[in-house]
Order: structure tokens, then C-alpha cells, then sequence
């Protein structure tokens, strides 16, 4: 199976369209300027000066006017005011099928990460039955094929029911296509079982993608353990329940010269961890998501069950400490770690509540909003960052060129907007940044060549 | 006050009149005829997740007194062992319109949820971990009667803190009172970052005789099982108050119910340096202050603003609200 055969899904009419005045931002292509863009079948055809690039015949003018006639093109003017930036690779989120599709499926899960801009994702096994067997990966590629609006990669579990004890078919899972292993939700505790899967790794090859927890450390801690939690009289998860488990998991996969992922990385500890594993040339790699570069233990003090999640929000110091690791390079990319849970599993008091915030729709804007915006980080940087997982996960990576299939979202960079006012694409509303006034609007996702998303406020800007 | 969910919302002001107000009840609750007519008509509903004998039944006396309603709702062989969420639990028994709510859950912020989904005032009776206000504020009390003011005290709570309700809501109530606060106990229980509410921590009992007031904390046998500490019996070989720990000048006090022979040995409870009997005497004046504050005291918009005054017929004169001075 090649790389792109290992994303599935959103095969939907290739897009026509032509994108005119647009301001074009790939910090890999080393493009940062206005541009007319034109999408033909679904893939770039021509990039010229702006304003060069004339309208086909019969084209239907402005967009989202139900005039979608075969051979008819669609023309965008961005006004020279527009961003048009390589679509998001987000190689963490929680799709929820098959088992728990009261909180999320295929088809919403999706369509929440189109409305964030996201042109493909990478689905978590920790479904119910967990995804551990070549069937139950066959039926689930063929759902995705037929119901995600953009491609979608699954990373089975390593071992069998996340139970850390067996390993599950890891070669068989690789050829029905399994794009790399993870037991997220859990960790492998077992040092011994993580090495017999970077050791099987050598056969079938799949990135390890890692929860790292020492749940002798984190057992029932609802919060990150410091001053709020002692004065919430909530039981604290502290910081080294992650970072031991990162830097005993990176010494591993040195020995074993095996390629792992860590996964939503939440403290300063982990970050050091992650840069002394890299500074040695083992093979590893990180993902920070957006609630923990934005949000802390601060943000608990209202025991609001949105605002748990795991790994929990820590201090401030440890934000500041990931936000740096991005900034660096340390921390490759951003991952949402989008995990849906239905309203009444989270409002309940904030100890008995599931872990987890959604995150698809909000990131680009929450993070735009809170670091570009706030002069932390070049938007070239952040949006390198939001691409980055692709290749982390040997997937092309999304670009914008001639030639290439159009992995394209549109923002406005000055649309407002309060999270959750309208309502959610995900079946689920348990959002950490809902209710915050953010800056930044994804208009239109296109995602494999097809137009995976349309904001509604699109009509308006056409014309 | 709308409700009563965490010291950590009361100021020192709001804390010195439901302790004067405590005081008033006191002088009545000496007399022949107990009961005063105060909260004739109002409902107060005890909803009680975990077990609880002097905290259910002290606030079932308060509401008494005041001539309240109670209804006792204990959640083991009720609807809730049917798998009933808490917001269900809360929403069905709104609708018998009580007046106060009286909760105690396991959870850490469960009384602040509940408000948000009813209109009856809450008074929180332990929510997990987190806070056990009426406990800090009969504590206050007791204090107050028994040294005068608290300004300047250096008191001492010693214990379990990690798991402790009291000791959180005491820490905060002490330190509004102007007290000086310092938790003891063994390093794996006393939670990181318990000194940001503004106390010292110490892990032995050494200097014990500086302080004014030893607040004892009860250890749960299963702390033991928990590998929380070795065993009770180190536990009380460092930690428990006894005779030659206790001074003569010292104040000792305990939020009960006390495992003697572990926090405490036998004779210091019985000492006259214990006040833990005057604590649960403390507990009903208190508590019916507690009610008072929040269903008959400055409050009194709540029977026309709140959907319970909007059900009441028109034309019916709303209840009088007491003034303090009737008592007097």
C-alpha cells in the first residue's frame, strides 16, 4: 500500500475553482504573496501574478450560489485580503467510531475538521471494540471511504484492547492499512511490551505513536497536581507521571533504533525529555496541542468538565516551556487530541467527568488568536506546525504548487467570532475555548481536490 | 448570600455576621421553647450523597427551629442507585419547589454545579475533597466563644490535609478571621501547593507548644490500605495529640468523629483544653444562621424574584422577613 493510499476518504466531485487575489502562505514552498490560484479536477493547474488569471466561460460567479453545473468554474476574489494556506494535517483526534457514535462518527467528525481547516486526520483506536484487527480496520476504511468528507488514517492499537499485554497483528494491520500503532487514551507501561513493538516495528514498519503516563503516578488525578489543586481538594496528577514515561520510552526506541511519536505533550519536563532524546539522534518526534499552549491549571478553577482533559492542563511555566518547544522545532507539530463526549457524560460533577476537549474547530483560530495575534509566533510558523504531521506520519505533505492536489484552506484573518455561537459541525460540544471571542476564520477547506468545507460567510466575500 | 458553596466566597464581614447571628440563636436555643416561627412555610431538602449522621441531623435541627420543613433525601435506596445522573436527581426534586438545598457529594464542586440548576439556595455540606463550609464556620464560632478573637492565633491543624474538606475550609476561614495557619502531617498528605491559600506547612509536631489552637484531623483506616502512610501505628507515634503534646494553654479542637487512641489519645478528649463537644453544640446555632442568611436575611428579594416567588398565588402576603432584632 502507497502513502496516500493510507488516508481514506473524501472522494467527493473534484473542485473547480478559481482563487483570485488571494494571499498565498506555504512557508515550504517559500511562497508569502498575493496570487490567482486555479484548481482544475481537483489539483493546482496555474498560480500566476494576481489578476492574471481570467475566469473560464460559463463560469458561475461568486460561490456558494448553488450554481454548480458540470465544466463550471468557481470564482473566489480574496481581494488581496484573503489567506490561502496549505490545509491542516491534524495526526491526533478521536473519532469515536465504531461503539461510541453518540459522541462522534465519521461524517461529523469530519466535517468539524474541514470547518477547522483540517485536510486530513489521524483517527485513535481506543474505540469500542478497540481497533486492533485487520477486519475490524477493513470495515472501518470502507466506512471512512464512504462517509468522511476528507481523508482519514487510522493508527491501530499496539497491543490487544489497549490492554498492554499482547501485541496486537501489527503486520497484518500494516498491510490492511494501518498508518502506525498507538494505545492512546493509555499507555504501554510495560517497557518490555513497548520494545517487542519497536523490535516488530523493524518487520512491518508504522510510526509508534505514544500516551505517555505512568498511571503509578497519575492514578486518580482528575487535574494537574499544584496550587489549584490542593485548593480545589482535587486529587493532582503531577508532571513526571508524563515526562519519566517520554524520557524512558525515548531511551527505548534509541536502543531499539525505533521510530516513536509522542503524543500531547503537556509539561516543560517532557519538552527537555524530548530535546535531550533528539540531541542524542533518536528517532522521535512530538505534538503539542493547542489547549495546552493556550490554557492552564488557572483556567480548572471553575471546574468546568470541559476543561479536563488528558494530559490536564499544567502551569504556566510549562506552557510557556511547549509554546517555546514549538517555537524551536523541539515539539514538530500541533495535534488537536479532538475527544468528543456527549453533554450529559460532562455534566456531572468535574471527578466524575471523561477526559477530553474537542479542539478541531477551534485550533487555528484559538491559536492564531492567542499566539500570532499576541506577537508569540510568526503565522508562517504556526502554520508550518499545523502541516507538519504529515510527513511525521510518512504522508506527503500538503503544498501549495502546480501539479499538486489541492490541500488548500482559505481564512479570513480578521473575521471574529465566539466559539460555539453557532453551534458545532462535531457531535459533540465539549469545546475548552467555547464562548471566547476568537480572531481568525477558516472560509473553505479543500481537502484531496474536493471542497471538504464552506463557511456560510463565504457567500458574502465572493462576488 | 445566595448560597453557601465555599469560604473561599465569604468575606471576613459575611463570616463575623453569621457567627453574631449564631450567637443570637444560642441564647434561644437555652430557653424552654426552642423553636422560633422564622422560616414558617419554606422547605429545606437534605440531599445527601455519602453518609452522614451529626452534619445530616444538625441541619435537620436547624431547619426545625426555625419552624422549616425538611425533607431527608439519602441517595443509597433511592433513584440514584437506579443509575440516576445528579442533574436528574436535582431537577426532580426542584420540582417540589424547596427553598434551600442542604447537599453533601463525594465530588469536589458539586454544590457549585447544583446551583446553576435550580433556583433553591445551596449550602454545601461537603463536596468531596474540596470544602465543608458550615463545618469551618461552627468552627469559627466555637473559637470565638472560647478565646474571644481569633486575630493573631496560631493555630495548628494537624493530619490527613490531603483528603480533608475541613482542613481546606478551616485554612481559608482561619485566615479571614486573622488567624495564623499551619498544616502537619506526613509529607504524602499534605498536598503540593496547599501553601499558595496562604499557610505554612510543617511535617512534625516539633514546636507544637508555640501554637494557640491544635485543630486534630481524623484518620481514615483506609489511608492505611492506601498505602498513604506505613501504618496507624507510626502515624500516631508522630502525629497524635496526646498529653504530652498538649499543653495546658492550648485550645483542642476536632471535627469529629474522633478515632481515639490514633489523632487523639483518650485523655486529651476528655480534657478541658477540648472543645469538640461545644463543636457539635456549635453546629444546629450555626446552621440555623446559615438558613437564615440565605432564606430570611438580607436576601429577601428571593420570594418575588426567584421562580419559587413567581409560582406563589397572588394576593398572599410573602413571608415577613425576620429581622435579627425580633430575636433580641
Amino acid at each position: 500500500m502507497n502513502a496516500t493510499e493510507l488516508l481514506i476518504g473524501g472522494r467527493q466531485p473534484p473542485a473547480e475553482l478559481l482563487l483570485r487575489d488571494v494571499h498565498v502562505l506555504d512557508p515550504r514552498a517559500g511562497i508569502d504573496t498575493r496570487r490567482d490560484l486555479r484548481v482544475r479536477g481537483g489539483r493546482i493547474t496555474e498560480i500566476g501574478e494576481p489578476g492574471t488569471l481570467e475566469p473560464a466561460p460559463n463560469s458561475a460567479c461568486g460561490s456558494g450560489n448553488g450554481v454548480e453545473k458540470e465544466g463550471n468554474e468557481e470564482l473566489i476574489d480574496g481581494a488581496g485580503r484573503l489567506r490561502l494556506l496549505p490545509s491542516f494535517f491534524d495526526p491526533h483526534v478521536h473519532l469515536r467510531t465504531p461503539g461510541q457514535e453518540h459522541k462522534e462518527d465519521l461524517v461529523t467528525g469530519t466535517r468539524a475538521a474541514a470547518a477547522g481547516g483540517f485536510g486530513a486526520v489521524i483517527a485513535m483506536p481506543n474505540t469500542d471494540p478497540v481497533l486492533d484487527s485487520a477486519p475490524l480496520l477493513r470495515s472501518l476504511r470502507d466506512a471512512a471511504a464512504r462517509e468522511a468528507c476528507i481523508p482519514v488514517g487510522f493508527l491501530p492499537a499496539i497491543t490487544r484492547g489497549l490492554a498492554g499485554e499482547q501485541l496486537s497483528e501489527m503486520a497484518e494491520l500494516r498491510q490492511e492499512g494501518a498508518l502506525g500503532f498507538t494505545d492512546d487514551g493509555k499507555p504501554v507501561y510495560s517497557a518490555g511490551m513497548l520494545r517487542k513493538a519497536l523490535q516488530y516495528q523493524r518487520l512491518c514498519g508504522g510510526v509508534l505513536a505514544l500516551h505517555e503516563e505512568d498511571p503509578t503516578l497519575s492514578r486518580g488525578g482528575s487535574m494537574h497536581e499544584g496550587a489549584v489543586s490542593a485548593a480545589l481538594g482535587l486529587s493532582g496528577i503531577p508532571t513526571i507521571a508524563e515526562s519519566t514515561m517520554v524520557a524512558r520510552d525515548a531511551a527505548l526506541a534509541g536502543y531499539e533504533d525505533g521510530r516513536v511519536h509522542f503524543q500531547h505533550l503537556s509539561c516543560a519536563a517532557s519538552v527537555d525529555a524530548v530535546a535531550a532524546a533528539k540531541a542524542r539522534g533518536w528517532r522521535v518526534s512530538a505534538e503539542v496541542c493547542p489547549h495546552h499552549l493556550l490554557l492552564t491549571e488557572q483556567d480548572v478553577r471553575g471546574m468546568d468538565t470541559s476543561m479536563k482533559m488528558h494530559p490536564p492542563l499544567a502551569s504556566e511555566a510549562d506552557r510557556l516551556a511547549l509554546i517555546e518547544g514549538l517555537r524551536t522545532g523541539m515539539i514538530d507539530c500541533v495535534a488537536t487530541d479532538h475527544a468528543p463526549h456527549a453533554r450529559n457524560e460532562k455534566e456531572v460533577p468535574f471527578e466524575q467527568a471523561p477526559m477530553g476537549s474537542t479542539g478541531l474547530e477551534t485550533a487555528f483560530a484559538a491559536l492564531y488568536t492567542g499566539l500570532v495575534l499576541a506577537g508569540i509566533l510568526d503565522l508562517a510558523l504556526l502554520i508550518e506546525r499545523m502541516t507538519a504531521g504529515a510527513e511525521l506520519f510518512e504522508l506527503p505533505t500538503p503544498t501549495v504548487a502546480v501539479g499538486e492536489i489541492a490541500n488548500l484552506t482559505l481564512v479570513d484573518l480578521d473575521a471574529e467570532w465566539v466559539a460555539g455561537e453557532h453551534g458545532w459541525a462535531s457531535r459533540s460540544e465539549n469545546c475548552c475555548f467555547a464562548g471566547r471571542r476568537l480572531t481568525g476564520r477558516v472560509l473553505m477547506t479543500l481537502a484531496a481536490g474536493a471542497i471538504a468545507h464552506r463557511d456560510r460567510a463565504l457567500q458574502m466575500v465572493g462576488a | 448570600m445566595n448560597h453557601l458553596i465555599s469560604i473561599e466566597d465569604l468575606e471576613r464581614s459575611d463570616i463575623e455576621r453569621i457567627v453574631s447571628q449564631a450567637e443570637r440563636f444560642a441564647e434561644v436555643s437555652d430557653r424552654e421553647i426552642k423553636t422560633l416561627p422564622t422560616l414558617r412555610g419554606r422547605m429545606v431538602l437534605n440531599l445527601f450523597y455519602e453518609s452522614s449522621t451529626r452534619t445530616r441531623s444538625s441541619f435537620e435541627l436547624a431547619a426545625k427551629r426555625l419552624s422549616a420543613d425538611v425533607v431527608n433525601f439519602a441517595a443509597s435506596g433511592s433513584s440514584v442507585e437506579k443509575g440516576e445522573s445528579l442533574k436528574d436527581t436535582v431537577l426532580t426534586l426542584s420540582a417540589h419547589k424547596p427553598d434551600a438545598i442542604v447537599l453533601r457529594t463525594p465530588w469536589a464542586g458539586a454544590a457549585e454545579l447544583v446551583s446553576r440548576w435550580c433556583s433553591a439556595a445551596i449550602v454545601n455540606a461537603g463536596d468531596g475533597k474540596h470544602e465543608h463550609p458550615t463545618q469551618a464556620l461552627l468552627d469559627v464560632y466555637t473559637l470565638r466563644r472560647r478565646v474571644g478573637a481569633i486575630d493573631g492565633c496560631s493555630i495548628w491543624i494537624v493530619g490527613d490535609v490531603t483528603h480533608s474538606r475541613v482542613a481546606r475550609s478551616n485554612v481559608l476561614a482561619f485566615q479571614r478571621m486573622g488567624a495564623k495557619v499551619t498544616v502537619v502531617g506526613p509529607p504524602t498528605l499534605i498536598p503540593r501547593g496547599i501553601e499558595a491559600l496562604g499557610c505554612d506547612v510543617r511535617y512534625t509536631l516539633d514546636e507544637l507548644d508555640t501554637a494557640d489552637v491544635v485543630y486534630a484531623l481524623r484518620m481514615q483506616n483506609e489511608r492505611m490500605s492506601e498505602m498513604w502512610i506505613p501504618s496507624i501505628r507510626e502515624y500516631a507515634a508522630w502525629y497524635q495529640i496526646n498529653g504530652r503534646r498538649l499543653s495546658s494553654h492550648q485550645v483542642l479542637m476536632h471535627p469529629g468523629p474522633v478515632n481515639r487512641g490514633v489523632e487523639l489519645s483518650g485523655e486529651v478528649v476528655d480534657s478541658p483544653q477540648a472543645v469538640i463537644t461545644a463543636q457539635v453544640e456549635a453546629g444546629v446555632v450555626v446552621r440555623m444562621a446559615v438558613l437564615f442568611e440565605l432564606l430570611a436575611g438580607t436576601r429577601g428579594p428571593r420570594t418575588v424574584a426567584g421562580p419559587l416567588g413567581a409560582d406563589a398565588p397572588a394576593g398572599l402576603p410573602s413571608p415577613e422577613p425576620v429581622a435579627a432584632g425580633r430575636l433580641a
